[in-house]
């Protein structure tokens, strides 16, 4: 295996350096005339629902089947470990809490990257490698325009929505466990539950982070496929890039919503 | 300052890089108005790439590509695609999109650049797929469809707006005798019956030199000769003659450069 010297350390340092700068700078460039370059939205109202179906409802079974299960594992959990100290009334309130503040935006948005980002990429790569982005150039249409933005869109609109639909079926979930299988007060679930989620502090601070959420997702997700190696490795390159960038961004901004948001200083 | 218009396409002095890699060294071509010019060279030479530049698919590193009189390099983004509608370009997969059906992609330039009625946009693809024998093949989708229907297919979608300029990227690759003798005279009749100008960028020396008024031979990112296929015929540059005659050897090595074969073959193992 060949050795670097130091200075060709320093040199590949530097190059990683370049091209990151670089990829900013160009998906950049590729986010603003996608969003606000002259033309609207391209192809027009249709567009957006046809995206919106394949974006947003064709990932309601995997959200929603999460969210069931994920509202059922915390109230068992929830219920273990309150019923020791005799606060098993509260195990709806932590379970509306945990969906609304933080599992909710996060959980849809990793499963989000997951189905919709990755198909988002694969499909507009292998519009690359078929050439059909660079026939839609010749015919006088940008695909910034055609392609790219009713998929933003979608995206921007879809995981917001997704994400409160995963809160409240796994609000549900966690009432089938803790009242209807552990015998929780029926009332004491939903009334403490009423009595502690606000409005402005829960539910608003979970809906800003999922519309984060979707906006890095999805740009992420549409820039990896425009941009990616016209070739079936460089496609398949992207869309594990797509998944795994897309959920680094999506924790990291998670930590700094979470400080900004609820973090008492 | 304007481009002359006996030339629907002109390249001035056009370089292009891909990073260090010189892949066009300060390029003059003129394309004639209303005629078929050819493109020629050995694989690999940069002959799509020099397609791209006049869609400005790609951006010179430096000099001017004038088609119809706009200098596009200097055309903002929405300018330069409004200036792309007056061109059609063949590519050499067919580029159709899958998710559409024949008929949807032959009406897709209609219908994202005109108003016209339902009904007048059926008769246009239907003209436009009669002029390429596909009117029967309507309703299928691009999967069903040979690589020859597809590059068919493709041609009709390029004329669907009536183009001032038809680009042609590989056309002959893969096709089988009948359907490479259809792509030929279609080209030939299109370019004639319609008044547009044909640019067919291809190594295929015999097809392209029988329907084309003018070619250019291009190789180490120049332009090597051009004149009219005779004329090229008989040229005295030992590089042309080799590529319209087809030698192996000659100043193109059939060989990539390598040490010394015998000391390969009996060297140290």
């Amino acid at each position: 295996m060949r050795r670097h010297s130091l200075m060709d350390r320093i040199g590949l340092f530097g190059r990683a350096g370049i091209d990151i700068v670089s990829v900013l700078g160009r998906s950049t460039i590729f986010l603003f005339h996608a969003l606000l370059g002259r033309g609207g939205l391209g192809g027009g109202f249709g567009l957006l629902i046809k995206q919106l179906h394949s974006v947003g409802v064709m990932s309601l079974v995997i959200i929603v089947v999460s969210g069931i299960f994920i509202g059922m594992v915390l109230a068992l959990q929830g219920f273990s470990i309150l019923s020791s100290y005799g606060s098993e009334q509260a195990v709806g309130q932590m379970v509306a809490l945990t969906l609304l503040r933080e599992l909710g935006p996060v959980v849809t948005a990793l499963l989000f990257a997951g189905r919709a980002g990755s198909a988002l990429t694969a499909e507009i790569g292998n519009m690359k490698s078929t050439e059909q982005l660079s026939s839609l150039e010749m015919i006088g249409v940008d695909p910034l325009k055609y392609i790219i933005a009713p998929r933003l869109w979608a995206g921007f609109i879809s995981l917001p929505v997704l994400a409160m639909i995963f809160s409240v079926v796994g609000i549900w979930g966690g009432s089938w466990v803790a009242v209807d299988w552990l015998g929780v007060y029926d009332g004491s679930y939903w009334a403490n539950m009423q009595n502690s989620v606000t409005f402005s502090g829960d539910v608003l601070n979970g809906i800003i982070k999922s519309i984060v959420f979707a906006f890095v997702v999805t740009w992420i997700a549409v820039f990896q496929g425009y941009d990616c190696e016209p070739t079936s490795e460089g496609i398949s390159r992207a869309t594990t890039k797509t998944v795994v960038y897309a959920s680094l961004a999506v924790l990291g901004l998670d930590f700094i919503l979470t400080a900004l948001m609820f973090g008492d200083f | 300052m304007s481009a002359d218009n006996a030339y629907a396409v002109e390249l001035k002095g056009v370089s292009f890089k891909r990073g260090t890699r010189s892949i066009f060294n300060n390029v003059d071509i003129r394309i004639p108005r209303g005629k078929v010019t050819g493109i020629m060279g050995p694989s690999g030479c940069g002959k799509t790439t020099l397609l791209r530049l006049m869609g400005m698919q790609l951006r010179p590193s430096s000099g001017e590509v004038w088609v119809n009189n706009q200098n596009l390099p200097t055309l903002s983004r929405s300018d330069l695609f409004d200036a792309r509608k007056h061109m059609g370009v063949l590519f050499q997969s067919g580029a159709l999109f899958t998710d559409l059906d024949v008929f949807e992609n032959v009406a897709f330039p209609l219908r994202v650049h005109t108003q016209l009625p339902e009904e007048m946009i059926r008769d246009i693809v239907l003209l436009k797929l009669q002029a390429v024998g596909l009117r029967g093949a309507i309703d299928l989708m691009p999967d069903e469809l040979s690589g020859g229907m597809k590059r068919r297919v493709a041609l009709a979608r390029a004329i669907a707006l009536d183009p001032q300029i038809l680009m042609y990227d590989e056309p002959f690759v893969g096709q089988d005798p009948i359907a490479m003798g259809v792509l030929v005279r279609l080209i030939r009749l299109l370019n004639d019956a319609l008044g547009i100008t044909s640019i067919v960028v291809s190594h295929d020396l015999a097809e392209t030199a029988s329907i084309a008024d003018y070619l250019y031979v291009v190789g180490d990112g120049q332009v090597l000769g051009q004149g009219t296929p005779e004329e090229l015929m008989n040229a005295d540059n030992p590089r042309i003659r080799q590529f319209m005659t087809g030698d192996p050897d000659g100043p193109v090595p059939f060989h990539f450069p390598a040490s010394d074969y015998r000391t390969d073959l009996l060297g140290k193992r």
